[in-house]
């Protein structure tokens, strides 16, 4: 039956959240955007500490808990992430987890890897996990990379250049964790020669290069990787060796953006959520009231306006929950996730500028945190799939194109 | 907790709901637009659906079952889809019978909802829209006044779908500030049913302007309750038909495109076409989805008056302005993608953007 409620256990969860993210995250918020690599550790340890069973993509234990009963675990990680990026996507960026270093590993890895790579995650120290697939030379065209990993007796070695790492330095310099790196093993195969590879941290021929100056989600860090001569242990090729026979390497970790796009498409919610509420505010403190019961041609352009806002972050909301809910349900949601993280992207990018547009001098100003967020906005329309790249994704779905038939 | 499944008897609902209208809707509806005339068979055949009449309590011949705007959204949903216009004179009777159901007393039942309980169908409609700029819903022009205890009205209405054969006649009109209904007896003196009107879309939709001229009426033609809720319902109804539009033409441009070849592949080869198609279907799902929870908040009883709205309008409000503004976008782009093929009237997405411009205007024409 049709339900759009949300089950007690996630609205208390939710409320949880709200409550940490107003009090711990906002008053953050600025200073981290303005020290920009620099980290609020005591605050990331406290989330570490706090928040393990909340915000990350499972471990073992964690899915066998929630095996009880019927699963709405996506459809709460897809509320709770909403409410931290609600109160910082930059924060929330950086909370130290598995992140989608993690979720790759989940989604393709062998028990072993599971066991080997995050076990870690489930006591001492803060860690980070990243992903590595961007290259100078390519990004969305992930099948292009040139990093290369060369069998050498139980050795592969890595060298390369990656860049967009999110997390990159907390992952491999900072913490005990790892990056999840993307490296192909025969350029003449194309994809089918594209194989991931789990590199530990502090791993020696693995440097951080540089972390990137943003426009925005400055509290996160972004990593340049070099790999030169990059010796990892055999058995750390991301999957099984059937996996590693054929492309469905390649497809496997590529699952995984079915899982994280939802949990992209959650966070940018979260921002165009807290410039909404942000213009609900001085709108309701400066006596304008948003009529939703009065014709649009009678409607003031920042009723329009407001009520467009309103609508198309809901849209996109619902689409989150929709592919969300359908991965709780086992269903294939790859069309469904690609929708929701294009949808998002979009409506948030949107959103948080027209906030700043309508609130004028408030909205531009570093006083308040309206521009901070339409800044936090954009990389929602281009990291985890581009708008476009999700929009080929979608394309190929409701046409039933190959990657070939409609590049 | 979140589910975005329909029950099992939804789901069957809808899926006799969606063959009928493949199989004789769709295949009715262009001749039906080119003549202005919808077969009565077809009317007949629909009737038999028991769509419109089933949510009558069974002490006055219905079938009793518990009025959904879910359920109505489903149903609006699929026969939008195969014609907008023949859709709205099957739901018409709806216009009338909901309101009944919701606030008439019984007497008021007695006399209005045996009449829709009949083995053919009847129609039943309401005036709701007004021939004016501004048009405002909840600022009528059409005003009472009251004179002894009877109500008189005066106003002008168009859009009235049906309303030359209707047998009941519910007319909205601004009463003491507030919005009313009043069930009108076709003989009132002053009421005129003015000639069928000629629209941009809708051609198979005989839709009528009326006048009310000093209308005298018993103070018991009134409709008495908030009429909040009906017209969440109709905006959810308005809502579901304009994704039915929207994805008839997604799915006709969807297919052309695939067949239609240039420069050595299929358009829908081409970014350009293949990007518009992918933002048409997130937009009909996006919408889909809200015109699902605003029918849910009224199913689950969230439409308590509140202050200053409540959350089942505002939901409905935004839902309907969404798919306002989306149906349009998605019509427009599927004449586009079928290019001067598009313009023709051999093709049928002219018929749907020309049907998806009137969303906007559109109030108070469907009911679920």
């Amino acid at each position: 039956m049709i339900d759009f409620s949300l089950s007690s256990d996630i609205t208390n969860a939710r409320t949880l959240v709200h409550v940490a993210a107003e009090t711990s995250m906002r008053p953050l918020s600025r200073e981290y955007d303005e020290r920009e690599h620099e980290k609020p550790m005591e605050w990331l340890t406290m989330m570490w500490n706090a928040s393990k069973g909340l915000v990350s993509i499972g471990s073992d234990r964690r899915e066998a808990r929630s095996e009880r009963k019927p699963s709405e675990k996506q459809v709460r990680m897809a509320v709770v992430i909403e409410e931290l990026s609600w109160g910082d996507a930059g924060l929330y960026l950086s909370i130290p987890n598995p992140g989608l270093g993690g979720a790759a590993v989940m989604a393709a890895g062998t028990p072993e890897q599971k066991e080997r790579f995050l076990a870690r995650f489930r006591d001492g120290a803060p860690k980070w996990a990243a992903m590595a697939i961007t290259e100078p030379g390519c990004g969305s065209d992930s099948a292009a990379i040139t990093t290369t990993a060369v069998r050498d007796g139980d050795q592969w070695v890595i060298n390369g250049t990656k860049i967009f790492c999110t997390s990159g330095l907390m992952a491999v310099e900072k913490s005990e964790g790892f990056v999840v790196v993307w490296a192909t093993v025969d350029k003449s195969a194309g994809r089918g020669g594209i194989k991931a590879f789990i590199v530990d941290h502090h791993t020696p021929g693995m440097t951080v290069a540089k972390v990137e100056n943003k426009m925005g989600i400055r509290a996160s860090d972004t990593a340049m990787l070099v790999f030169e001569d990059c010796r990892i242990p055999v058995e750390n090729i991301l999957g099984s060796a059937e996996v590693q026979q054929s492309t469905e390497g390649f497809k496997g970790v590529m699952a995984t953006f079915d899982a994280t796009r939802p949990i992209v498409a959650a966070s940018a919610i979260g921002i165009g959520r807290a410039a909404v509420d942000f213009v609900r505010e001085v709108l309701q403190s400066e006596g304008v009231e948003i009529r939703y019961h009065v014709p649009t041609t009678k409607l003031t352009t920042v009723e329009r306006d407001f009520m467009d806002m309103e609508a198309n972050l809901q849209a996109a909301r619902l689409l989150t929950w929709r592919a969300s809910w359908m991965m709780d349900q086992g269903i294939q949601n790859s069309l469904e996730a690609s929708m929701a993280k294009a949808k998002a992207g979009l409506a948030v990018t949107q959103v948080t500028q027209k906030a700043v547009e309508l609130l004028g001098p408030l909205g531009y100003s570093r006083k308040n945190l309206v521009e901070k967020w339409m800044r936090d906005a954009k990389i929602n329309d281009i990291f985890e799939g581009t708008q476009q790249i999700n929009l080929l994704i979608i394309a190929r779905r409701i046409l039933g194109y190959s990657s070939k038939e409609l590049s | 907790m979140v589910n975005f499944q329909p029950t099992e008897e939804q789901q069957l609902i809808r899926a006799s709901i969606a063959s009928f209208a493949q199989e004789r809707i769709r295949p009715a509806a262009h001749e039906a637009d080119e003549t202005g005339f919808i077969p009565p068979p077809l009317i007949q055949q629909a009737w038999e659906l028991g769509i419109v009449q089933n949510t009558i309590p069974e002490a006055l011949g219905g079938a009793g079952d518990m009025p959904s705007a879910l359920t109505g959204a489903l149903i609006c949903e699929e026969l939008a889809w195969a014609d907008l216009a023949i859709a709205l004179h099957l739901l018409a009777p709806r216009l009338v019978i909901e309101p009944v159901l919701a606030l008439g007393n019984s007497a008021q039942q007695q006399q209005v909802l045996p009449a829709y309980t009949g083995a053919t169908f009847t129609a039943g409609t309401a005036a709701v829209m007004e021939p004016r700029f501004g048009f405002d819903i909840n600022e009528l022009a059409t005003i009472t006044t009251r004179r002894n205890g009877d109500v008189i009205l005066n106003g002008t209405k168009c859009y009235t779908p049906l309303a030359a054969e209707a047998q009941h006649l519910l007319v909205y009109a601004r009463d003491e500030g507030k919005v009313a209904a009043f069930l009108i007896p076709r003989d009132t003196p002053g009421l005129v049913i003015g000639e069928r009107e000629k629209n941009m879309g809708l051609k198979a939709l005989a839709t009528y302007e009326l006048i009310l001229n000093d209308c005298r009426l018993p103070a018991s033609a009134q409709l008495h309750g908030s009429l909040s809720p009906l017209l969440n319902r109709s905006r959810v109804a308005l809502s579901a038909l304009a994704v039915g539009v929207a994805r008839a033409a997604f799915e006709y441009a969807r297919d052309y495109a695939k067949e239609r070849r240039a420069f050595g592949s299929a358009i829908a080869q081409k970014q350009a076409v293949a990007f518009m198609l992918a933002e048409m279907a997130i937009e009909i799902d996006a919408t889909r989805l809200l015109t699902w929870e605003a029918a849910w908040k009224i199913d689950s009883g969230q439409d308590t008056p509140h202050e200053p709205v409540s959350a089942a309008t505002r939901e409905a409000c935004l839902a309907k302005n969404y798919a306002a503004n989306m149906v349009l976008k998605v019509t427009d782009n599927a004449v586009q993608i079928l290019g001067g093929h598009g313009y023709i009237r051999d093709h049928p997405v002219e018929l749907w953007l020309r049907n998806g411009r009137g969303f906007a205007t559109f109030d108070g024409l469907a009911m679920v």
